[in-house]
């Protein structure tokens, strides 16, 4: 046990969770119109609690407890944290207690449906958001983050590779955005009428409360305070950087002005593409990839949403879905056993079987969640109905999903 | 009486006063107003979607003032907020027939100054 070990994940585990809330809640807030920011503040913050909840309760013990078989899902042997002590595990982490590994990855299923948020804002039924979220991590998260991370993992089997959640978090919140946009339908009005983020200093501050709270996401996977950590810390950073620059540039090339909320996108979007590689890659590269994923993101949001036409209200899946996505593959090319011994090498270090297992594990993880999304959404449908009323969406769900309003006109 | 609605530039609304103030029309509702004319808005760009026909901010003023103060009113106003170029903005000009001093209760033109 190492105490300097544990505090780094303690305050990793703090950082986390400031990047639900108030980061991404305001990130998000920010963006939508002024009748429905408290709907998003709301649904950021009540996931906290749900998940958290569901996480100690069984939702820990799905993903990383002992294999239930065929390394599919954990067992519900640590449902309600038995077993998870303060005594290290070393199959996760040997040098802090396993409660502190748990807490630290409660953060981390607790964004991962707060990211899909940005598909559906502005128009789903609260009732139905609430119910699809708990159905959501219990059998989307719960088994991807075991096959990927837990022991006994079918793909951890196969020797893939995911620094900080670019599959676990980022891919499969993004392609289960994608599809709840798609299956939702438009906002009323969209393309008809404007629709103006109502806040843009409240994304800048989320986005920059984001960024912070990254260092812990992926620099907190390290699990340790070593050199590992300090190499995702770095390679986090310049990604970041590298991409919200390049946004910005793109923007001004293309638009003749760079926007702050190109920056901010930009830089999110940095975030979450080095997520799974910022422990392998040296931050050299991690530049690099910072800038291919700001150009990849830009194209999704840009040009390929307004071509097909899907309303992903907040861009979800173009950030964090094709940003996760092209993370997850460009582990498989700029990994490098120099960086993190315990990695592999990536087809620009010699070897094209890492860059294969990564490709196949995005496919595979992409229609799980997609064929899931589908299915859990059609239920909640008939169950509840998941989309308000077309007077409520007039309205704003702020009135009509929380009886209340974020400002006041009069006094 | 008569009830003069200007609208005029944000940017505009000190010179504006000091104009009134200067043939004593002291007396004035100010208030925050979105509006195009012939300049047609603005575009603003979110994530490279263009958003045409924004609205511009423009300020509103009401002032009611008795006959023998429309012509310097509407001379203060057009001196103040005049630049020549398309977006200055217009002088409305209505009938006004009561006002009624909340406090007193007088009425009519003893009320408006």
């Amino acid at each position: 046990m190492n105490s300097g070990d544990t505090a780094w994940i303690l305050m990793s585990t703090a950082l986390v969770l400031l990047m639900t809330i108030p980061g991404l809640a305001f990130f998000y807030g920010g963006l939508v119109r002024r009748k429905n920011v408290l709907s998003i503040l709301m649904q950021c913050f009540i996931i906290m609690c749900v998940i958290s909840l569901q996480w100690v309760l069984f939702g820990y013990s799905l993903s990383f407890g002992p294999d239930a078989g065929g390394g599919i899902i954990g067992s519900l042997k640590w449902a309600g944290l038995n077993f998870v002590g303060s005594q290290p595990n070393p199959d996760y982490a040997a040098t802090i207690p396993h409660s502190v590994f748990m807490i630290f990855q409660c953060m981390f299923a607790v964004i991962t449906p707060a990211l899909i948020i940005g598909a559906f804002a502005e128009r789903m039924k609260f009732s139905a958001f609430l119910i699809f979220t708990i159905l959501w991590a219990t059998f989307v998260y719960d088994p991807i983050a075991h096959w990927v991370w837990g022991t006994g993992g079918w793909l951890r089997n196969l020797g893939v590779l995911d620094f900080a959640g670019g599959v676990v978090v980022h891919t499969s919140s993004g392609i289960s955005a994608l599809v709840v946009a798609l299956l939702l339908g438009k906002r009323e009005g969209y393309k008809k009428q404007p629709f103006r983020p109502h806040n843009l200093p409240f994304t800048v501050l989320g986005a920059g409360l984001l960024w912070f709270g990254w260092f812990g996401f992926n620099a907190g996977s390290a699990l340790a305070a070593d050199g590992i950590a300090a190499n995702a810390f770095i390679a986090t950073h310049v990604a970041a950087a590298a991409a919200g620059l390049t946004w910005a540039l793109v923007e001004w090339q293309q638009n003749g002005a760079p926007t702050i909320l190109g920056v901010c996108t930009g830089a999110v979007a940095g975030l979450a593409t080095i997520t799974p590689v910022c422990g392998f890659v040296n931050p050299m590269n991690a530049i690099f990839i910072g800038v291919l994923a700001a150009v990849f993101c830009y194209i999704a949001i840009v040009i390929i949403k307004a071509k097909l036409g899907y309303d992903d209200a907040l861009d979800a899946f173009g950030v964090h879905g094709v940003g996760g996505i092209w993370g997850t593959i460009a582990v498989g090319l700029f990994a490098e056993k120099a960086v993190n011994a315990a990695g592999a090498n990536g087809a620009f270090f010699g070897d094209t079987h890492q860059f294969l297992v990564q490709l196949m594990m995005v496919a595979v993880v992409s229609v799980f969640v997609a064929v899931m999304t589908w299915i859990l959404f059609k239920f909640v449908d008939t169950v509840v109905g998941i989309r308000v009323e077309e007077e409520q969406e007039f309205i704003g769900l702020d009135l009509t999903q929380q009886s209340e309003a974020a400002y006041t006109v009069i006094e | 009486m008569k009830l003069i609605i200007a609208i005029i530039q944000p940017h505009k609304l000190e010179a504006v006063k000091q104009a009134l103030e200067d043939v004593d029309v002291n007396l004035m509702t100010v208030t925050n107003v979105l509006g195009q004319g012939r300049q047609k808005g603005h575009t603003e760009i979110y994530r490279g979607a263009k958003e045409a026909g924004g609205l511009l901010n423009k300020v509103r003023l009401d002032i009611a003032v008795n006959e023998d103060f429309v012509e310097p009113t509407i001379a203060a106003i057009t001196k103040g907020a005049h630049s020549g170029k398309v977006g200055d903005g217009k002088i409305f000009i209505v009938d006004l027939r009561e006002c009624i001093r909340i406090s007193n209760g007088e009425r009519g033109g003893k009320a408006i100054g």
